[in-house]
């Protein structure tokens, strides 16, 4: 009995070890030794620091760390602050606005910020709707709305993209805590609603998204295809300064590249414990603060602030995303105009062009990484429950991992490995790159319903005389199908947002709707890119609304599991 | 058929028995009792002697049923049913489906549509076999979990406070359903429970942990 499941976790741990774990170490490692002079592709084998000293003097080297660091850092705050205002607002409304958000999360990055500058350009639909009436402008003018020097526009995007996600993980925070009870509770002391959020529940719940700040900090500092689309162009960010360098002609370049990738790494990392130092920080003054006393009735504004602009944002996500759907249908359409003179199906008419085989592969890609995430997140949840015993922290740890170090960190290292092996620039590198990402986002979908499920069902099917592959295949899979189905449809949309697995393990050979869109995000024909763009945010939807559907369908005259189960 | 409890306690692995060592025996046809406060580990025990002990739990001593030692069996080739508060019918199974669940794999193509049709007849639930489990009342969900577990023909059959959801009037209905056919099939059961008149409505031995 003891033995139940061995067979099952040690393949699931080698596959974890191999697939996992190696390759990012290794990675890290190739990324690491070249960073320190030694690539012998390209016939560098002195360890050195030359790379780190020429890092230094690459142009630019010094204003892309500091738009890193302000767009990352900058975007993470506001965004928790909005999201938490919005929250206090809002809270016991949060179940209704979350379809209001749904679109917004479930947008890849890159085709939000097509929508985004579609809608923020100077000749975009905001400017377009706005004139000549109100501006004057007859022509687009100079403005570098988009692009701009400081990062805004790639803050705003950002924010659109993470205050909807915070929004969602604080609402399955508040779940867990009393929280009508708490307010009324502080407010029958005396402290106003923003007060008592403030003092009383916040502390609560910070502690239940913090992991998610940290994902959200990691991935704002490192995030490519957004910072190519919306951010600043000449420097851009450091990550946006990294891709460039390991892509330029001159493989030299690759050196400082490399040691830049450790420094993007160093960076999450110092980020990461500047936030925690400031935990400390925030901790001590908030309790100083709160044993003050202070009842603050006059916190209303700064929340209707923080609502306003929650509003607003989600506001333009909706609309970038209509303005994609616009563009790809349009026309003729010159500038002044609020709308498209004339409309047209021509952009859609011709997958020949380039976006029939971008799908292709994209579909392709999705649904293999989909399918063996899924498998194997069912294999290691089956044998925890054969063991009979909880995630070991460690376990829980490694799946975060992918999440929390930047992909540039160690893909470039990973894929001269790759090189070395032959399947670099195939399906199979692309697949695997993408798994690294796709695989824990499957898993942390999973798992909590996965143990919600009534164990006495399990008994019940034992006792009966079913073996563990038949409690799994007739009680557990059927009785899961609904977060099975999201799980799924969660992964498939992190995998047609992939950006940077697909670019580097591809080597330019596999054009997924993702690289193509971003690729021609800057100065191609917008009813062109709409079309790539429409594509890439649609995909996930569909995902989504098959895992809706599909359960409800199968199950349309089982009253136990409609709606609440998992 | 018997089931016999040797020096049995439960505990945590290296950790003290939560309940002095017991032994009982359970004749055929019989329902023993076991009674105590909450939480001094009842329930734990009868997981032991199903096979679904969670990990960390260990238990000493010795489960036989006509001898024969299930202790180091896994729970599935036991052949110890339970039935417990919450009729626990599969959802996402008719309530035919979910009684052919249990039935061996040797009773073949009509036969086994026939000994569903014959479970729910004497359940008093003729032409539900296509039923949604959600759709019934309490007590026809409890004679459908009582007919799918014994349909699987458990050689000893554990009742986990199975009465303690149902009203009164509902609750003596159900334990002699429940205990009228353990005694037809000359199956040793053994009951959990917090209510004096299940024992006493058992007839059978009454332990106190």
């Amino acid at each position: 009995m003891r033995g139940e499941g061995r067979a099952l976790r040690a393949v699931v741990a080698a596959v974890l070890l191999g697939g996992f774990v190696l390759p990012i170490i290794a990675g890290f490692a190739q990324t690491g030794r070249a960073a320190f002079g030694v690539l012998p592709a390209i016939g560098a084998n002195e360890w050195s620091l030359a790379p780190w000293i020429k890092l230094m003097g690459l142009p630019g080297f010094s204003t892309s760390l500091r738009l890193t660091l302000v767009t990352g850092i900058g975007s993470t705050v506001l965004a928790l602050i909005l999201a938490t205002g919005f929250a206090a607002l809002m809270h016991s409304r949060l179940a209704t606005t979350r379809r209001l958000l749904t679109p917004l999360l479930a947008a890849p990055h890159a085709a939000l910020a097509i929508g985004l500058a579609f809608l923020l350009a100077p000749s975009g639909w905001i400017a377009r709707i706005l004139s000549p009436g109100l501006t004057g402008w007859d022509r687009p003018p100079g403005l570098a709305t988009v692009n701009d020097g400081w990062g805004l526009a790639l803050i705003v995007g950002l924010l659109i993209k993470e205050v909807p996600f915070l929004l969602l993980v604080i609402g399955s925070a508040l779940g867990q805590l009393p929280v009508r009870e708490q307010l009324a509770a502080g407010r029958a002391l005396g402290y106003g609603r923003g007060m008592v959020w403030a003092k009383v529940i916040l502390p609560q719940v910070y502690p239940l998204i913090r992991l998610p700040i940290f994902i959200v900090l990691a991935f704002a500092l490192s995030v490519v295809d957004m910072a190519i689309i919306l951010g600043p162009s000449n420097p851009p960010t450091l990550a946006v300064a990294i891709v460039r360098w390991f892509s330029a002609p001159d493989i030299a370049l690759i050196l400082p590249a490399s040691a830049a990738a450790l420094l993007q790494a160093a960076v999450v990392a110092g980020a990461v414990a500047l936030w925690i130092g400031a935990e400390k920080l925030a901790r001590w003054v908030g309790l100083w603060w709160l044993r003050r006393g202070g009842r603050g009735l006059a916190s209303g504004p700064g929340l209707m602030l923080a609502g306003g602009a929650v509003f607003g944002l989600l506001a333009l996500g909706l609309l970038a995303l209509a303005s994609l759907v616009v563009w790809s249908f349009a026309w003729r359409w010159s500038f002044p105009q609020a709308l498209p003179e004339s409309w047209s199906l021509k952009g859609w008419m011709t997958p020949g062009n380039g976006w029939g085989r971008a799908l292709k592969a994209s579909l392709v890609i999705g649904l293999a990484t989909t399918l063996a995430s899924l498998t194997l997140a069912i294999a290691w949840l089956e044998g925890e429950d054969r063991a009979r015993r909880g995630r070991a922290g460690w376990a829980q740890a490694l799946i975060y991992l992918p999440l929390l170090v930047p992909q540039i960190g160690f893909l470039y290292g990973l894929n001269v490995l790759f090189l070395a092996i032959g399947i670099s620039g195939g399906m199979l590198a692309v697949i695997w790159a993408q798994m690294l990402f796709v695989f824990p986002y499957v898993m942390i979908a999973l798992s909590d319903p996965w143990r919600a499920l009534d164990r006495q069902h399990l008994r019940a099917a034992a006792a009966l005389g079913a073996p563990p592959w038949r409690r799994l295949v007739a009680v557990k899979l059927p009785m899961l199908v609904r977060p099975l189905m999201v799980a799924a449809a969660i992964g498939f949309a992190v995998s047609i947002a992939q950006y940077l697995p697909t670019l580097f393990m591809g080597a330019g050979r596999i054009a997924t709707l993702t690289t193509e869109a971003v690729t021609l995000a800057s100065g191609s024909d917008r009813r062109v890119v709409g079309v790539y763009a429409v594509l890439q945010a649609g995909l996930p939807f569909l995902a989504y609304g098959a895992a809706l559907l599909v359960p409800g369908l199968v199950y349309r005259n089982r009253r136990g599991l409609q709606g609440g189960a998992g | 058929m018997s089931l016999d409890l040797t020096a049995v306690s439960v505990g945590a692995k290296g950790g003290a028995p939560l309940f002095a060592a017991i032994t009982l025996r359970v004749e055929a046809g019989q329902v023993g009792t076991l009674m105590g406060p909450s939480g001094i580990g009842k329930s734990t025990l009868l997981d032991a002697i199903g096979g679904h002990l969670a990990h960390g739990f260990a238990v000493s001593g010795r489960v036989a049923l006509d001898g024969r030692d299930v202790l180091s069996l896994p729970a599935e080739a036991r052949r110890i049913g339970v039935l417990f508060q919450d009729a626990m019918l599969f959802p996402h199974l008719s309530v035919g489906d979910n009684l052919a669940f249990g039935l061996a794999r040797s009773i073949r193509g009509a036969a086994r549509k026939v000994a569903v049709e014959e479970a729910l007849d004497q359940a008093g639930l003729a032409g539900f076999a296509t039923r949604d489990p959600a759709t019934l009342s309490g007590g026809q969900r409890a004679r459908a979990a009582l007919m799918r577990a014994l349909l699987a023909q458990p050689q000893a059959l554990l009742l986990d406070e199975p009465f303690s959801r149902l009203d009164a009037d509902l609750r003596a209905e159900i334990r002699s359903f429940v205990f009228d056919h353990l005694r037809a099939r000359a199956i040793p059961a053994l009951l959990v429970t917090h209510d004096a008149s299940d024992a006493e409505a058992a007839g059978g031995m009454v332990v106190q942990l």
